[in-house]
């Protein structure tokens, strides 16, 4: 098992190298000068010229380069946004949980109801209600996610003034950025009017959950129905009815912990179209995350920018695909002896 | 009634909290400093929180009214000077010698960076005017060393010296009279900065901080700027003035015009600035909604390069002037929300000549004038449009393809040039353009605001004369105006300069246009003022 782990960690290291060397190389690859586009300098003096070229050592060679850079991004030092000019790192911090926060909101709404719905669904695969969640599964799998937000926004904001469009809460609360999940930072700040800000937040939280959302519940449904229905034909399964064990005993004990194994080897696998998904909804929503901030950028070609948030969004992506496999090895017995 | 609410409550909070059903009607009550805060949406991030700084629409109606006052004040109405932090002031025979007294008790804000230990006094005045003037003073360098009005107005030659006669008393010496110089001190760029912020600022060593952690002696006091998210205000307790009626002013920074006109829908902005005037029909006929206009100190013109050939021609000039079909632009470009300009006065100041008048479309005698002046065949020329949405011009980008097409006509194939704002505005201040859409809002009543920054020989200079034109006439005119504080005579001197202008046409004035904001019907108490920075210290909210 510790082997195992070691040897996870070792393809995430490995994998990690690979990614900073593509973002490394985007520093050429881009328009511009190379040092611009590490430093995020547009006009450096001549007289400094000399301390830029040999803080990102410029006249050596690429390998010296890329370790230089390495390790800048080890010490923190990620160079400054061509916009802003104030240091990416420290701009993308507080960006990163709101898309967190957003996504596991959304992955967690896939499971509560994506489970449940896919087991429905495989209790009678040919009865009324398995088709009918499969016709809605389809639906939502190919709607596309603007469209299908920008409706939501026209029914529900616009038409009805139900909800509100943009944003993570109403601007007149002031809340203390601690975490930066809001939630949480509700929680911890002690305003008096908490309450009322919770409400708030939750208002703004729910249409961008609900679209982003929808995509992930609809795997979840069809994963948990063929998986399900596929364990219901195993011979244990048929044993332990035979055992006497009644339909909720065996649905429990024998077929769901069978039939969700591959499940959650799909939230691994899906996990990278939720942040590209997650990205087309902050940008509807006008969520501050870092999938809207990365979008922005490309706009402006803020290059150091694109470099620095690549980086990150492919590294949280490998890191919860490694996350998923080690869980799902954890539970799985058969490839816990291997 | 107590038992109740609290059920009520806790009946809200269960279904917040167990089904997440968001109904609107079971919203809990709201604490004051919600319930009576007030949400502006504006179209831009403030470049800066000095108004001295900048000159941009959008800087000046987040920060000027909001932080800051102005030794004087400008009636909305009538134009008028009132005291504003000067209770009173007194001008020398000669019109050298400006006493001003100021107003005793006046606070500043009392911020989490900074605790006023005085209230303003005659020090703060000298401070705030020496930044501008004085080129050794510890402030006159950050943010560049460009005051961009004060410039224009040529601030620095007219102003000999400020100087505090005692606490409440500050002396202004001019080097020659100008008529206008108390409108430039009530505009919004005027605005009066602490000296004991300044002197705190600078023995902490971060002078940065003057413009962007500002403090003023406004209605409201600055507390958190999020670039390109919002600006965040409080109610400054211990006003001058009646305190304003908001508790908290946020300022949220929307700049896509669909995405603010959503948020003023689903009630998220309680003011909108600016909705696009192709739109407002649509707007004025939700229930929930009024619209608001005023007619605004501006105007939108054409101008040419006068210092390029064949612009430099008057009758090129005046040819150009009569090919374009305005009617045309007023109804496809301003929606007819726009009155045609005559001059580039509009005819609300008390100095416009009701004699002067663009003659009407007449590509006949356009074409004739062309002829006259040896270009019988046409020519080719540029029209830059500017690649922004003003006030004065909602759409260049429309209006020069209608005047292409109407050029066209008389043989005169136009191109339509466009960049981005930043280098356009670089471009044309190194003169680079041969035509130029563009325009200008005023910032106070004074006429003078008209000419001398648009079109005299020192904003030729200064690289903000459009029409680069220099003409020793013109300029001994509007110069003549400001040495007399007579108004009847300098009325006479601006009614030749408008005459003048129509006949050299260094540029075409097309429109002064309305301004309109978009507003929850439960707001009230917020005005337009004409002549610059919106004021939101007395709006108030209804309760639902």
């Amino acid at each position: 098992m510790i082997l195992y782990l070691l040897r996870r960690l070792f393809l995430l290291g490995f994998v990690f190298i690979a990614l900073t060397i593509l973002a490394f190389s985007l520093g050429y690859l881009f328009p511009g000068e190379a040092w611009q586009n590490f430093s995020g300098l547009r006009d450096v003096p001549a007289a400094e010229m000399q301390q830029v070229i040999e803080r990102y050592h410029l006249e050596q060679g690429y390998v010296s380069q890329y370790l230089a850079y390495l390790g800048r991004i080890f010490s923190g030092d990620w160079g400054l946004s061509f916009a802003s000019q104030q240091p990416l790192l420290k701009e993308m911090l507080p960006l990163l949980p709101a898309t967190i926060e957003l996504a596991a909101y959304a992955l967690l709404i896939s499971f509560f109801v994506g489970i449940p719905l896919g087991i429905a669904a495989a209790i009678k695969p040919d009865g009324m209600l398995s088709k009918a969640i499969s016709a809605l599964a389809v639906a939502g799998y190919s709607i596309p996610v603007f469209w299908w937000a920008l409706l939501l926004i026209m029914v529900l904001s616009l038409g009805l003034g139900w909800l509100p469009t943009a944003g993570r809460i109403g601007v007149l609360y002031e809340i203390n950025q601690v975490t930066g999940f809001m939630l949480l930072d509700i929680l911890l700040d002690d305003s008096p009017h908490q309450q009322a800000a919770l409400y708030n937040a939750l208002r703004h939280l729910l249409l961008p959950t609900l679209v982003l959302a929808t995509f992930p519940t609809t795997v979840m449904i069809r994963f948990t129905r063929d998986s399900m229905l596929e364990v219901w034909e195993q011979s244990y399964i048929k044993t332990a009815r035979a055992k006497g064990l009644n339909r909720a005993q065996v649905l429990y004990r024998h077929g769901l912990r069978n039939a969700l194994l591959p499940v959650i080897r799909q939230i691994g696998l899906q996990f990278s179209t939720l942040i590209t998904l997650a990205m087309i909804t902050e940008v509807i929503f006008s969520w501050p995350g870092i999938g809207r901030w990365l979008i922005d950028s490309i706009y402006q070609r803020n290059y150091p920018a694109i470099q620095a948030g690549l980086l990150v969004v492919s590294t949280l992506v490998i890191t919860v695909n490694m996350l998923t496999e080690i869980l799902h090895t954890l539970f799985n017995p058969l490839a816990r002896k291997r | 009634m107590m038992p109740n609410t609290k059920a009520s409550e806790r009946v809200c909070r269960l279904a917040v909290m167990a089904a997440g059903l968001m109904l609107s009607a079971c919203q809990p009550p709201l604490p004051d400093t919600l319930r009576s805060g007030l949400v502006y949406c504006s179209e831009g991030s403030p470049e800066s929180f000095n108004p001295q700084l900048v000159t941009s629409g959008t800087t000046i109606d987040a920060i000027s009214q909001q932080l800051y006052d102005r030794l004087l004040e400008i009636a909305p109405g009538s134009g008028e000077l009132l005291p504003g932090l000067a209770l009173n002031w007194q001008v020398s025979r000669d019109g050298l010698e400006y006493v001003f007294s100021l107003r005793p008790d006046v606070q500043f804000h009392r911020t989490e960076y900074f605790s006023p230990s005085r209230p303003l006094n005659a020090e703060d005045v000298v401070f705030t005017f020496n930044r501008i003037m004085q080129k050794d003073h510890p402030f006159h360098w950050q943010g560049g060393g460009n005051y961009p009005f004060f410039q224009s107005v040529d601030w620095a030659d007219l102003v000999n010296s400020v100087t505090a006669l005692n606490e409440y008393q500050v002396q202004f010496t001019l080097s020659r009279p100008d008529s206008s110089f108390l409108s430039n001190l009530a505009t919004d760029f005027a605005a009066i900065l602490s000296a004991e912020y300044g002197a705190q600022l600078l023995a902490a060593g971060t002078p940065q901080f003057m413009d962007s952690k500002p403090v003023g002696t406004g209605p409201f006091r600055f507390k958190e700027y999020q670039k390109d998210v919002l600006i965040r205000y409080y109610r400054h307790r211990d006003y001058w003035r009646e305190p304003a009626k908001p508790e908290q002013l946020v300022f949220d920074i929307v700049p896509n015009n669909a995405r603010r006109m959503a948020k003023l829908f689903t009630h998220e902005c309680d003011v909108v600035a600016f909705p696009r005037v192709a739109e407002l029909g649509l707007i004025s006929k939700r229930p929930d909604v009024d619209v608001q206009e005023s007619t605004s100190m501006n105007v939108g013109f054409w101008a040419f390069n006068t210092a390029k050939p064949p612009f430099d021609n008057v009758k090129v000039r005046q040819a150009l002037a009569l090919a374009i079909n305005r009617e045309a632009i007023l109804q496809a470009v301003y929606f007819g929300y726009a009155t045609a300009a005559n001059s580039v006065l509009p005819p609300t100041s008390w100095a416009y000549n009701d004699d002067v008048a663009i003659s009407s479309f007449d590509p006949k005698r356009a074409k004739a004038l062309l002829t006259e002046a040896g270009f019988a065949n046409g020519f080719r020329m540029d029209i830059w449009a500017m690649p922004v949405q003003r006030l004065y011009n909602p759409n260049a980008l429309k209006m020069a393809e209608l005047m292409q097409a109407d050029l066209a006509q008389i043989g005169v194939r136009a191109s339509i040039v466009s960049y981005e704002w930043n280098s356009f505005r670089r471009k044309l201040g190194a003169n680079e353009h041969d035509t130029v859409l563009i325009g200008w809002s005023a910032d106070n009543a004074d006429p003078d605001n008209f000419f001398r920054p648009l079109l005299s020989c020192s904003a030729a200079q200064t690289g903000t004369n459009r029409a680069n034109w220099c003409d020793e006439n013109f300029d001994r005119l509007i110069g003549q105006a400001l040495l007399t504080a007579d108004q009847s005579q300098r009325r006479s001197f601006y009614m030749a300069a408008q005459q003048y202008l129509s006949e050299q046409m260094p540029l075409v004035p097309i429109a002064h246009s309305q301004r309109f904001q978009a507003l929850n019907t439960r707001i009230s108490g917020v005005e337009i003022n004409p002549y610059g920075g919106i004021a939101l210290a007395g709006a108030t909210k209804e309760a639902q």
